[in-house]
């Protein structure tokens, strides 16, 4: 029965990712939320056309990835879970925007081309950065580090609530449809009636999960706050974390530094 | 002491859609009784357990839990009082390791941090667990769940456990460390069960709920012995107590 609710989306991962002890994990909650907030307006402030000065980027995800260990198999199949949405929003600029900006060598790009990478590109980096800092945290470590930060209690307990239902309910999901298979050998399709009656059933069942979870939270005193178990204090590593990445990414904001590395390789290449 | 005590007196409750769940029930449990509330399917056990912790309130009568009586005011120092083991681990359990679900009630009463880690440390050492502290919770097996759960509770400190069928799901093996866990358990316990063997085994009282009243109040022997009683209400008399034919 629990094999369920671990293969679902791999749940465990990301909260035992967050248990994992490194120079990264141990920081302040609120210093990885800030760096990466910096890091996603940043990536997020760059003009449609840019590709190449948002390279430098990939540094951020690169080094904390390695500074905390963190798998990559795990964090690139969550990545590609979401990489369809990404796919959706570029897919029609290819198509609408046809007229050449540049060329890579004699090949001419068109701007639709160029914009769809950018946002191929900037999903990766800001869905990477989100991934990186759950990975880091923890649900739970975030959400209170969100409202120490001044993020109001009430959007804080509903992210966590959010993240806590969502496996929830995907788990009642995968025990329904395992008892639709199976009571469904010879018949391919069940059709929409069928799958009407499914997914109201399941709205009820999760709510009656989510219910049951709600008065074993309020039987041990759950109030509405937030509490978690190794509460950190920010210090100077903190203060030297967010400074020193927040210049980084300004600089990188500032001077395309790809470009800049790519004149320097061919002016002393030539 | 005087906070060990749960009284309930002519409780009655109907759910919204009209079924009367409880019709006035009373009992009174006093310090470090062992009660078990048995009754068939749609006897009121579930309701009456809600009751117990503030989770529903009273419609008619009072449900008094040491010093205070039940009201909306008084829940949060009712359930601090009030251990609730619920019947499927898998509700109680809700943080991503064990040692912070089981910190989750002394951290939400605002204890220190050392004062937490210290309780949280000893209810895990209390039920044997204390080797599966960084371990998530839907990983462990169903008996190591149901002690987790119990640890969840018993690191809040409560005077009174209510358990809703503490051992079910559980193999024999875990049942029988379940039955020596709560028989070593000083706090007054309800429990509400179908598992008569292990009523006979560990309670020394008995309440008999059917149709949201109580049909018999007494010696666990008396009454689980009492076969036109227990088939009257849906119940069968124990195998342990029949007559030992010699074979």
């Amino acid at each position: 029965m629990s094999a369920g609710s671990a293969t679902f989306l791999e749940v465990g991962r990301m909260d035992e990712l967050a248990r994992l002890d490194s120079p990264v994990h141990r920081l302040d909650a609120r210093a990885q939320v800030l760096t990466a907030m910096a890091f996603i307006l940043v990536v997020m402030s760059f003009p449609r056309y840019e590709v190449s000065a948002l390279m430098p980027l990939f540094v951020y995800p690169v080094a904390v990835i390695a500074a905390g260990n963190l798998p990559v198999g795990v964090l690139l199949r969550k990545l590609a879970v979401a990489a369809p949405f990404a796919l959706f929003v570029g897919i029609f600029n290819p198509l609408l925007d046809r007229h050449g900006v540049t060329t890579v060598g004699s090949f001419p790009v068109t701007g639709g081309w160029l914009s769809f990478s950018s946002i191929m590109v900037r999903f990766v980096l800001t869905v990477s950065a989100a991934l990186i800092l759950i990975a880091c945290t923890g649900i739970h470590r975030l959400c209170a580090g969100l409202e120490r930060l001044g993020m109001p209690n009430v959007f804080a307990v509903q992210l966590l609530f959010l993240y806590r239902y969502f496996f929830v309910v995907g788990d009642e999901g995968l025990r329904m449809r395992r008892s639709v298979e199976i009571r469904s050998t010879d018949t391919r399709s069940l059709g929409f009636r069928v799958y009407g009656h499914l997914i109201g059933h399941l709205l009820i069942r999760a709510m009656d999960r989510a219910q049951r979870i709600y008065r074993a939270m309020l039987a041990r005193g759950f109030n509405g706050e937030i509490r978690v178990l190794q509460q950190t204090q920010p210090g100077w590593r903190e203060a030297a974390y967010v400074a020193g990445w927040t210049a980084f990414f300004l600089v990188v904001r500032v001077w395309n530094l790809a470009e800049w590395l790519g004149g320097r390789l061919a002016g002393s290449g030539s | 002491m005087s906070h060990h005590i749960v009284e309930v007196r002519d409780l009655a409750f109907a759910y919204p859609d009209g079924t009367e769940a409880l019709k006035g029930v009373s009992f009174r449990v006093t310090h470090g009784e062992c009660v078990a509330v048995i009754g068939g399917n749609g006897a009121g056990k579930s309701t009456l357990l809600q009751h117990l912790n503030g989770y529903l309130m009273p419609q008619h009568g009072d449900v008094r839990v040491g010093d205070f009586s039940l009201t909306p005011e008084t829940a949060t120092m009712v359930r601090r009082s009030v251990g609730m083991v619920f019947q499927d681990p898998d509700d109680q359990l809700f943080m991503p390791t064990v040692i912070e679900d089981v910190a989750f009630g002394p951290l939400h009463s605002g204890l220190s941090a050392r004062e937490v880690e210290e309780r949280a440390t000893s209810a895990l050492e209390r039920v044997g667990m204390a080797h599966l502290r960084a371990r998530p919770p839907y990983k462990l097996s169903a008996g190591e769940k149901r002690a987790v759960a119990i640890a969840t509770v018993l690191s809040g400190e409560p005077d009174v456990l209510v358990m809703d069928e503490p051992s079910s799901n559980l193999d024999p093996r875990g049942r029988r460390r379940l039955m020596d866990l709560l028989r070593s358990f000083e706090h007054t316990r309800i429990i509400a069960t179908h598992d008569l063997e292990m009523v006979v085994e560990i309670c020394p009282r008995v309440i008999v709920l059917d149709a949201g009243r109580v049909m018999a109040d007494g010696p666990a022997g008396e009454i689980l012995g009492d076969e036109s009683l227990m088939l009257r209400h849906g119940l069968e008399k124990p195998h342990s107590l029949r007559h030992h034919h010699p074979h």
